[in-house]
């Protein structure tokens, strides 16, 4: 919880991971990927104000008692969601796997969730894998990374009928929250599997899941907003938004936002802070302190209320994840209701405004 | 070569890279500072060596600025041979070698272990086109907009009628590459398919025109950001 100018803030830190990138945990032979993935990661700690830069060996691999300081404690996160990632062909034990976390899970099992991952071309197996990890874990919501290499496929399609198998499964499962990561492509693709454009389908035929799209799909926020715009269970993630623009490009931070706030709405973001790469503390502080600026050329821009701020901060994660908030910070959101596609723009509460 | 003449192909060499777009940015790769190095020998051997944000930069994107520099550079009359470099990319090898080797993206990535390219990049430079010529409508038509000009005018406006700046040379050259309308009877505000925008139509397509600069502009911030990051502070 946070609390400013009488105001208290409930926080849902739907981005988190808990790495090991240290020198040990690089694979032999693949050690320049690893220290080249991690490099890229440090690259984008340090679009933070300098007073929150970290040595580059800390970076590396923080310890539990680092994670409970910078989530908990100074960090004022009620609940975070881990994100897994995998990255088994550069990280011996992995990057940031399920069991990583475990420890963790151990001493604050209330307050932290994990979620899993699927990947439709492993077939009955991986139905099968969701169906223990769901059971384990109690999985509420899944990450998963279309533009994956497996077996000779290049990525897949969320819309796909394999994809469809899983998607069933997961209602099955009580799984509700699809995260699909859609940031840069690395591989030599000659397609964009990070495309948004098969989210659009997936999520009109499955009304009752949230398609939450991680990094609000940059570098391709426009085709994200486009599409998101007509689908009423589609959310920006601002996982790396905020981080990575609210300090070092404040003038941009400020058009993303009044894009996003715009075409997609404030009952339809999440906040996700992406521990390791910074600590929530200044993300979840500034953040509060933020608002649209006043120049010419932000006017066509909404401000951001204070009831905006308390649902992208944790509201409308919390009505997701059903996670229970105390009342007196409790604020009505649609997030989580089921509403027909289009119908944001046949309203027009958005897009037909400008 | 003179000691003028050389100097003259040095300017001509970095006016040729001035031409070099990142096709996401849509902006020189001499404004974003890609460019980190670039001489020219007394017999007219250029070397110029490129960088990049971050290791993992997308390959395809990558092996089309490497590839174009190398072209803009070898047509510049007094050079002799042409040797563009990428430097500290996951893929520097494979790129490298076959820009040097005139071997496409395709043929660069053949047998590589980070996985082979299957086909070439036309299709993604097309689409950054289309982006680019979405994005230079709210270039050209926010000024007027902030003038006061309504929708009914803007929907019959032709491009002969707007007042000529850089941002409107650019996205003619945007329609022209995608073979969209361009001259002075062109309309200023186009559909993707080419098709004028109807007077209802005006608020929501200059809605999205400024989201796709947004956009762009967007990454092109993070970019820079972590180029200054990158080369700015030491590696460790």
């Amino acid at each position: 919880m946070y609390e400013k100018d009488g105001e208290k803030y409930f926080i849902v830190d739907s981005h988190i991971h808990f790495w090991d990138a240290s020198r040990e945990n690089w694979k032999s032979g693949r050690e320049e990927f690893a220290k080249g993935w991690i490099d890229c990661f440090y690259g984008y700690h340090q679009l933070g104000p300098p007073e929150t830069h970290w040595d580059y060996e800390k970076y590396l691999k923080v310890t539990p008692e680092d994670f409970e300081r910078d989530i908990f404690i100074e960090g004022h996160v009620d609940h975070a969601i881990f994100q897994s990632t995998y990255l088994l062909d550069w990280y011996t034990n992995g990057f940031n796997t399920i069991d990583q976390n475990s420890a963790l899970l151990e001493k604050w099992g209330d307050r932290l969730i994990v979620n899993g991952r699927f990947d439709p071309r492993e077939g009955d197996a991986g139905l099968k894998q969701l169906e223990v990890d769901a059971r384990r874990f109690n999985l509420k919501g899944v990450k998963v990374y279309t533009a994956e290499w497996y077996e000779g496929s290049r990525g897949w399609r969320l819309d796909s009928p394999e994809a469809y198998r899983f998607l069933e499964k997961c209602q099955e499962l009580g799984i509700k929250n699809i995260h699909a990561h859609k940031g840069p492509t690395i591989w030599p693709l000659d397609k964009d599997a990070f495309s948004v454009s098969d989210i659009d389908a997936a999520a009109t035929d499955h009304p009752g899941l949230n398609f939450i799209v991680e990094h609000a799909a940059i570098p391709r926020i426009e085709d994200f907003c486009f599409m998101a715009v007509q689908e009423p269970n589609v959310y920006a993630g601002l996982s790396v938004v905020i981080g990575g623009l609210m300090h070092a490009r404040p003038k941009f931070f400020a058009k993303v936002m009044g894009e996003l706030m715009f075409w997609v709405g404030e009952d339809k973001m999440t906040f996700g802070g992406d521990y390791n790469i910074w600590v929530p503390k200044w993300q979840v502080e500034g953040f509060v302190d933020w608002q649209m600026p006043d120049d010419d050329a932000f006017t066509d821009y909404a401000k951001l209320t204070t009831a905006t701020k308390k649902k992208i901060l944790g509201l409308n994660a919390a009505r997701l994840y059903d996670i229970p908030v105390p009342a007196e910070m409790q604020l009505e959101t649609t997030a989580g209701e089921t509403g027909a596609p289009g119908h944001e723009l046949v309203d027009d509460t958005a897009g037909a405004q400008a | 070569m003179s000691t003028s003449l050389h100097v003259a192909v040095e300017n001509e060499v970095w006016a040729a890279l001035g031409t070099v777009l990142d096709p996401e940015l849509d902006e020189p790769i001499t404004d974003l500072d890609f460019v980190e190095s670039c001489t020219v020998s007394a017999d007219g051997v250029a070397t110029v060596g490129l960088r990049l944000p971050t290791f993992f930069c997308a390959p395809n994107f990558s092996f089309l600025m490497v590839a174009d520099a190398y072209d803009a550079v070898s047509a510049v009359d007094g050079v002799t041979s042409a040797d563009v470099t990428l430097a500290d990319h996951h893929a520097s090898a494979e790129i490298n070698g076959g820009v040097a080797a005139q071997a496409g993206f395709v043929g660069s990535f053949a047998g590589s272990d980070q996985g082979e390219a299957v086909a070439e990049l036309d299709e993604l430079r097309t689409q950054f086109f289309r982006k680019a010529a979405l994005a230079g409508q709210d270039r050209v038509a926010r000024p007027l907009v902030d003038a006061g000009v309504g929708p009914d005018e803007l929907a019959v406006m032709n491009l002969g009628a707007v007042p000529p700046s850089a941002d409107l040379a650019r996205m003619r050259e945007r329609r022209a590459a995608l073979g969209l309308p361009h001259d002075d009877d062109a309309p200023l505000l186009l559909h993707g398919d080419g098709s004028r925008v109807s007077t209802a139509q005006v608020p929501l397509h200059l809605r999205r025109a400024r989201l796709q600069r947004v956009g762009i502009e967007t990454n092109g911030e993070f970019c820079k950001s972590l180029l200054q990051t990158r080369y700015a502070a030491t590696a460790p």
